[in-house]
């Protein structure tokens, strides 16, 4: 049994309409809608054009040398493989981090988490949200946003340059840094590096303040559209910290149900595989996961932002934590299933990011000379961390001669699989279903995936390749329009 | 660093360098930008990263010229071209076209500096592939051509008239 428009029961009779691919989602994702006669949505779904093979290209190369080459696996989240594959490389070598490394790749997380949501709320998100969804397609962007929008334009670039500069300090180089290695790190910070950083720590925590009152005011503003766009029931999956807060560097597993029940907490990361479930389907290169207790039809979940923020207890930054009530408290506490809702989230998480990077900096431990740590060697690891778009997992068999035998590499984009498919279809049935499709109609498919800040495939990008192309296709198979929109993406 | 401030000292001459250098011929940029750095070419900063994004407009702060380097999957096999800032010229921003770097810019604090697209034609860009034969044959003609240019580069800017 499959899910309600996943499969049409005569899929030759219908005519196709294929979004591919997505404006402002990373890589090479499609949708197609499958329409009847009257216009009417048999099947949507949303598919990966390319297959990744990165497993393939990391296996056989030695084990150290695996937190760097990772990188290359994506241009938006580079360091979130790094610290995942080095977190791995921590139980091959049998480290119990110190101090010191432990705090410095904390800072190198939360520059990325940082940087990383500021991208997606100021420039991927903003133009949806401030222009509407139905704004012509060439104000939907950056450049529009900071000419109507200067100050806020502003102030999305420079918090992404702060983040990016805590990335450059951890990691000793602004792209594919070297930083985190495995058992520890290869530098700490010096004291003239703490000072640049702290210099501007506290405006990054007022200007993300404001983007939370912004989120929030966002929502507000039309609580029908925002809580009702997309929306739909599922689990939550995250790790939380050993207390219960929110941790995005290190922790155990945790999943709530639809109701914020919780399922299960303190699921050991390094058997992850005990806890959930990797579903092949024939139509994507994506798999599904779904927590094995509740099997494939019940058991689907969202990562990310909004899961994150409801799934954990507490959040250790003060203002963030304000923030996090304030939100469930605008819910009335219950589980907040919108992706809309991941804006404000993102928002609270990037909060939390620059005062937990304020408070690391005041820590002296990042100053250490003690980096690495080594113990019993293990033929097998795990690392798992939360990157910015949700739970990122890297697992690893070395063999005797240092080489990676297996890896799997579970990226936050393939947990929200099903959660995506999902909220495009309510977004088909509430907005496409029985209408005349047009260019802003088809936009709102990209907002609800957009809401999910997904990672689709990796940075591929030479000039003139990924235009968006608009077919439609009769039942027949000819097409009988298309429009091709954009040069380079 | 939060500040459209040009940073002290900052080189005259920029060369961004875009690509991933793992997937195949996209790594022309940053093979050339490997080569430039070699050079130590006086007045040049040389940068590469996966794909432009907006936050790169910051790093033409201060500049007097400005070169970005690129793969290409069509065209001749390579050609520089002078760049103007374009509003909305893609799809997309989770990676930006050079143009739309040079418009943020504009956005953000005015008039960008002078900017030239070194675009080489690459074959395949496939995960873990090598550079291929042909665009390792273009990339030396491309650099042959273009590092002269980069020789001559512009005076130090003066703090007072950046930015």
């Amino acid at each position: 049994m499959g899910f309600a428009l996943e499969t049409a029961p005569h899929p030759e009779s219908l005519r196709r309409v294929a979004i591919d691919p997505l404006s402002r989602v990373e890589g090479h994702g499609k949708v197609t809608l499958l329409l009847d006669a009257d216009g009417h949505v048999a099947q949507v779904r949303l598919h990966i054009v390319e297959f990744r093979g990165f497993e393939k290209f990391i296996q056989g190369r030695p084990y150290w040398e695996v937190p760097v080459m990772v990188q290359r696996l994506c241009g938006i989240c580079p360091v979130s493989h790094h610290l995942a594959a080095a977190k791995a490389m921590d139980m091959i070598v049998g480290s119990k981090l110190t101090p010191t490394a432990e705090k410095v790749r904390r800072l190198m997380h939360y520059g990325q988490i940082l940087q990383s949501h500021a991208l997606h709320f100021f420039h991927l998100a903003s133009p949806d949200l401030l222009f509407g969804f139905d704004a012509e397609v060439g104000r939907r962007n950056i450049v529009a946003l900071a000419a109507a929008h200067p100050e806020l334009a502003k102030k999305g670039v420079l918090l992404r340059k702060y983040g990016q500069e805590v990335i450059r300090v951890t990691a000793g180089k602004r792209v594919h840094g070297t930083g985190a290695i495995p058992g520890g790190v290869n530098k700490s910070l010096t004291a003239e590096e703490r000072a640049y950083l702290q210099e501007d720590v506290y405006r990054a925590i007022a200007w993300s303040r404001e983007a939370v009152d912004i989120a929030r005011r966002l929502h507000e503003s039309n609580r029908a559209l925002y809580d009702g766009f997309g929306a739909f029931r599922s689990n939550l999956l995250s790790i939380v910290g050993p207390d219960g807060a929110m941790d995005l560097y290190d922790g155990q597993l945790r999943a709530r149900d639809a109701d914020g029940r919780i399922l299960f907490d303190r699921g050991d990361c390094a058997r992850y595989w005990e806890l959930i479930f990797e579903e092949v389907k024939p139509w994507s290169y994506m798999k599904f996961l779904f927590l094995r207790q509740l099997g494939p039809e019940q058991g689907w979940y969202k990562v990310g932002p909004l899961a994150r923020v409801q799934n954990c207890d507490r959040i250790h930054a003060p203002l963030a934590d304000a923030a996090r009530r304030e939100f469930l408290d605008v819910f009335g506490g219950g589980p907040v299933h919108a992706p809309l809702a991941y804006h404000w989230t993102r928002m609270i998480e990037m909060l939390a990011a620059a005062e937990t990077i304020k408070d690391l900096l005041h820590d002296d431990d990042l100053l250490g000379a003690d980096l690495v740590a080594q113990g019993e060697r293990a033929e097998r690891g795990v690392g798992v961390i939360e990157a910015p778009r949700g739970t990122l997992i890297h697992h690893y068999r070395v063999d005797e001669q240092d080489q990676v035998t297996r890896a799997n590499l579970i990226v936050s984009t393939t947990h929200n699989n099903q959660a995506m498919n999902e909220a495009i279809r309510q977004v088909a049935r509430t907005y496409l279903d029985g209408r005349q499709l047009t260019e802003p109609l088809l936009n709102h498919i990209g907002v609800a995936i957009r809401a999910f800040d997904p990672c689709l495939s990796c940075a591929t990008h030479a000039l003139s390749q990924m235009p968006l192309t608009v077919e439609l296709v009769d039942a027949d198979g000819r097409t009988i329009d298309s429009s091709r929109r954009g040069g380079a993406c | 660093m939060l500040s459209l401030r040009p940073r002290p000292g900052v080189a005259p001459v920029l060369v961004i360098a875009i690509g991933n250098p793992s997937r195949g011929d996209d790594a022309l940029g940053p093979l050339a930008a490997s080569r430039l750095e070699a050079m130590r070419l006086a007045g040049v900063e040389v940068l590469t990263d996966f794909q432009l994004q907006v936050e790169h407009a910051l790093d033409l702060l201060g500049r007097r010229r400005v070169l970005f380097i690129d793969a290409a999957i069509d065209g001749p096999a390579f050609a520089l071209q002078p760049l103007a800032p374009v509003a909305a010229p893609g799809a997309s921003t989770h990676r930006l076209p050079p143009q739309a770097v040079l418009a943020a810019y504009v956005q953000l604090t005015g008039a960008p500096p002078p900017a030239q697209l070194l675009a080489i034609r690459g074959e395949s860009f496939e995960l873990g592939a090598p550079l291929s034969e042909p665009a390792q044959a273009r990339l030396e003609a491309a650099l042959a051509a273009c590092a002269p240019l980069l020789r001559a580069a512009p005076a130090p800017c003066p703090p007072p008239a950046c930015g």
